[in-house]
């Protein structure tokens, strides 16, 4: 609670501010600082944060982002915002196999966290959207989670609440009809920009040298992250930077496992669909076989069915259940489920359209054990929950 | 609000578009048969080189990769007509990996006609190949174009039935790359002789199309991208006007113009070749290499292979590539430079610069 207070009181201070100076030339914004709220040590790991030339970070949208993250005005009930789903106590998710919306409806697909969000090449599961401006625009009009018919209610409020009023009028110099969704979605990816957080115990141990910073289960399982398990192939690793996705799309045998027979009447009947002027968020978040078809949804690409967006594994330990659907309750089984060559349970029939790379990995089970293990070294210190013996000392 | 319904709409359209051009290839092109209704498309697997390991284990890769081809051929919209396979269904010829080859392309929707790889060969010289899947070589009419099915990968008498104490090593040596004891692959005077006879009853404005697995042209004769008795065979092909030779074997793809002649080659399911360093055994038929194929992934198993569909719509083949972790990419015939080029690449400007590191 404490993390939406104090943007709360800088608004209202804002806000007062605003109203003294009314007379006055609106002050300069101040110089941009993306990391404003975060410490650099935080930042160990990760590269610079991109930061689009048409969106640049200004405290003022910042908390004026996190204004909106928060609002849960922004539904058709009045319970869905942003952070329902994106939840800080969670690690910015909500720890539902599948994002819950409006009047309890439920969606196909787990919420990824936003921590990091700002590094990925694409947003959504199935990289539907660029960019995290176009990302923020979806949710609240679609059918299963904010239930809008359209973004004229979020601007109605954005216009008239006195808050977004001042906010908007200082950030972007507009209000009225001038205020588009756009700018919303601006201020709300500019928020997201600062939710970056490297510094785990793998950054302090492979970009700092401290030897000791992972335990020996750790350090087995990174051998193993990068040998025999292969994982690192996907979960890149750079030269002087870590964020453990390679952006592409792979069909790793999830979902897509179950709806074999359904592929040759779900694909034709997408496609037809989508040409009649389907949305693709519709579509695939209303129907739990359409959702399976993954990448393909966006693409039309053959190559594409079932494949979905390699998600990074920063604070993965803090991000359960896994997988796109949320299938998998642990990271123990995640690791089964690559061990046995895309399949979860042993005698489930892999799909005809698996990705290459994922094969058996013929790994033990202490060696699974210490992939867990290193999974665990992924997690920011900023967000670390003191294990019961580190709370004890 | 405008602006997002906008973006939407431009959305649908963008991909609408998509769509058809990914599944529907036929609509984007002119048509040149009087009838629409002879128009079509026929999808083309090749080079699957399903190896046995021992008892009922085979190599999962060559496996998955045959697998995923014939999955996705079998969505292709429009249905196409017939599916080719290519050849080297197996690696060394044997019962074990020609059985399990047919059993994973038995799950094809639809007419499968099927050409003689060099692996499938030299075992038994095509003996239970034919059993499964019929004669060598063949010929067969569809909808106003002449097909034609050879067996390129034969070669000298004097090394098929003279040189090899067993079978086994016959097939092994056939098998290796750059081999001082290989021969030359030929399609032979018999064949010749069929084809000729086979195609005086052609009429001489009816498309042509040669399916065979080795290039009927003479590329790099270590790795048998060759045929020692191409000229030969592209003399009788010389009177048609519209003539597509297609071939497997080389794993890439290639493209060519030799006269009346198109040449294009297939993708295998089971792995890249690079473009082999060309020495002058020959004069060099190709252009120069303008593409060059990047090193592929060695964790993607499936990065630089696929399989294609070929639209016959206007009488010449234009060959659209399905490529795992790389981008589509479409061999069509330009009408005007009369040669099959690439759509994309054939402008220097938007060629990929090719990797100089590792």
């Amino acid at each position: 609670m404490r993390y939406v207070l104090l943007p709360t009181l800088v608004l209202i201070a804002l806000f007062i501010f605003y109203k003294e100076a009314n007379t006055n030339p609106l002050p300069e914004p101040a110089t941009a600082n993306p990391q404003s709220v975060t410490e650099e040590n935080n930042l160990l790991g990760l590269p610079p944060v991109p930061i689009p030339a048409n969106n640049p970070q200004t405290p003022a949208k910042i908390e004026l982002g996190n204004k909106l993250f928060h609002d849960k005005r922004f539904s058709v009930d009045g319970t869905v915002s942003c952070a329902k789903c994106h939840n800080e106590s969670h690690a910015f998710t909500d720890g539902l196999p599948v994002a819950v919306g409006h009047h309890g409806l439920t969606g196909t697909r787990n919420a990824p966290t936003v921590l990091n969000a700002a590094f990925n090449q694409t947003q959504f599961w199935d990289g539907r959207e660029p960019d995290l401006e176009g990302q923020s625009k979806q949710p609240p009009v679609n059918p299963v989670e904010g239930g809008l018919a359209n973004h004229e209610p979020i601007l109605e409020i954005t216009r008239t609440d006195p808050y977004y009023q001042t906010a908007f009028q200082s950030v972007f110099g507009v209000n009225g009809k001038e205020l588009t969704i756009d700018h919303v979605s601006k201020a709300i990816a500019s928020f997201e920009r600062t939710l970056v957080s490297g510094n785990s115990a793998f950054d302090r141990y492979y970009f700092k040298g401290q030897t000791n910073a992972m335990t020996a289960a750790q350090v087995r399982g990174f051998q193993l992250f990068i040998g025999q398990g292969r994982c690192v192939s996907c979960h890149t690793i750079e030269q002087d930077h870590a964020l453990f996705s390679d952006s592409r799309f792979h069909n790793i045998g999830i979902g897509i496992n179950q709806i074999q027979q359904d592929i040759p009447r779900l694909t034709k009947a997408f496609l037809e669909a989508k040409n009649k002027g389907g949305e693709v968020d519709v579509m695939v978040l209303t129907d739990k076989k359409s959702s399976e078809l993954g990448r393909f949804a966006v693409t039309n690409e053959l190559s594409q069915i079932g494949a979905f967006k390699t998600p990074t594994l920063r604070n993965v330990e803090l991000t359960a259940p896994y997988m796109h659907d949320g299938s998998l309750k642990t990271l123990k089984e995640v690791m089964v489920h690559y061990n046995n060559g895309g399949v979860s349970k042993a005698d489930e029939q892999v799909n005809d359209f698996l990705s290459g790379g994922i094969r058996p990995l013929n790994l033990t089970d202490p060696q699974l054990d210490d992939l867990v293990a290193f999974m665990k070294a992924l997690t920011s210190s900023k967000y670390a929950v003191p294990t019961p013996t580190q709370a004890a000392n | 609000m405008n602006t997002m319904n906008n973006s939407r709409r431009n959305f649908i359209k963008t991909a609408g578009t998509l769509a058809i051009g990914s599944t529907l290839p036929i609509s984007l092109v002119e048509l040149a048969f009087a009838e629409g209704s002879q128009n079509f498309t026929f999808a083309y697997i090749s080079d699957a080189h399903i190896q046995h390991i021992k008892d009922n284990r085979f190599v999962r890769n060559w496996d998955r990769g045959l697998i995923r081809a014939v999955a996705e051929t079998n969505l292709l919209t429009p249905k196409p007509d017939f599916v080719m396979f290519g050849g080297d269904l197996a690696q060394l010829g044997s019962k074990p990996e020609l059985d399990h080859g047919a059993q994973i392309l038995s799950a094809l929707h639809g007419n499968v006609h099927y050409v003689m790889g060099e692996h499938d060969y030299y075992l038994d010289l095509g003996e239970y190949w034919e059993k499964l899947f019929g004669p060598q070589y063949y010929s067969f009419g569809h909808k106003g174009v002449h097909f034609v099915v050879l067996n390129s990968i034969k070669t000298y008498d004097d090394w098929t039935f003279k040189r090899w104490p067993t079978a086994e090593q016959r097939m092994q040596e056939m098998a290796i790359l750059d081999n001082p004891n290989g021969s030359p692959f030929m399609v032979g005077e018999e064949q010749r002789l069929w084809l000729k006879n086979d195609l005086d009853k052609v009429n001489k404005d009816t498309p042509v199309v040669v399916f065979s697995h080795s290039p009927l042209q003479k590329i790099y004769k270590g790795w048998n991208f060759w045929t020692d008795d191409a000229d030969q065979v592209q003399a009788l092909l010389k009177p048609f006007k519209k003539v597509s030779v297609i071939y497997g074997h080389v794993h890439q793809i290639q493209y060519n113009q030799i006269g009346n002649i198109s040449f294009n080659s297939v993708m295998a399911t089971a792995w890249p070749w690079p473009y082999p360093q060309s020495y002058a055994q020959a004069e060099q038929y190709l252009p120069k290499l303008t593409v060059p194929m990047n090193r592929a992934d060695p964790f993607f198993d499936r990065d630089a292979t696929g399989w294609q569909f070929i639209n016959l719509a206007n009488g010449n083949a234009d060959l659209n590539f399905t490529l795992y972790n790389n981008t589509s990419r479409v061999v069509r015939y330009n009408e005007k430079q009369k040669r099959p080029e690439d759509v994309v690449y054939q402008d220097e400007k938007a060629r990929i610069v090719p990797q100089t590191h590792y």
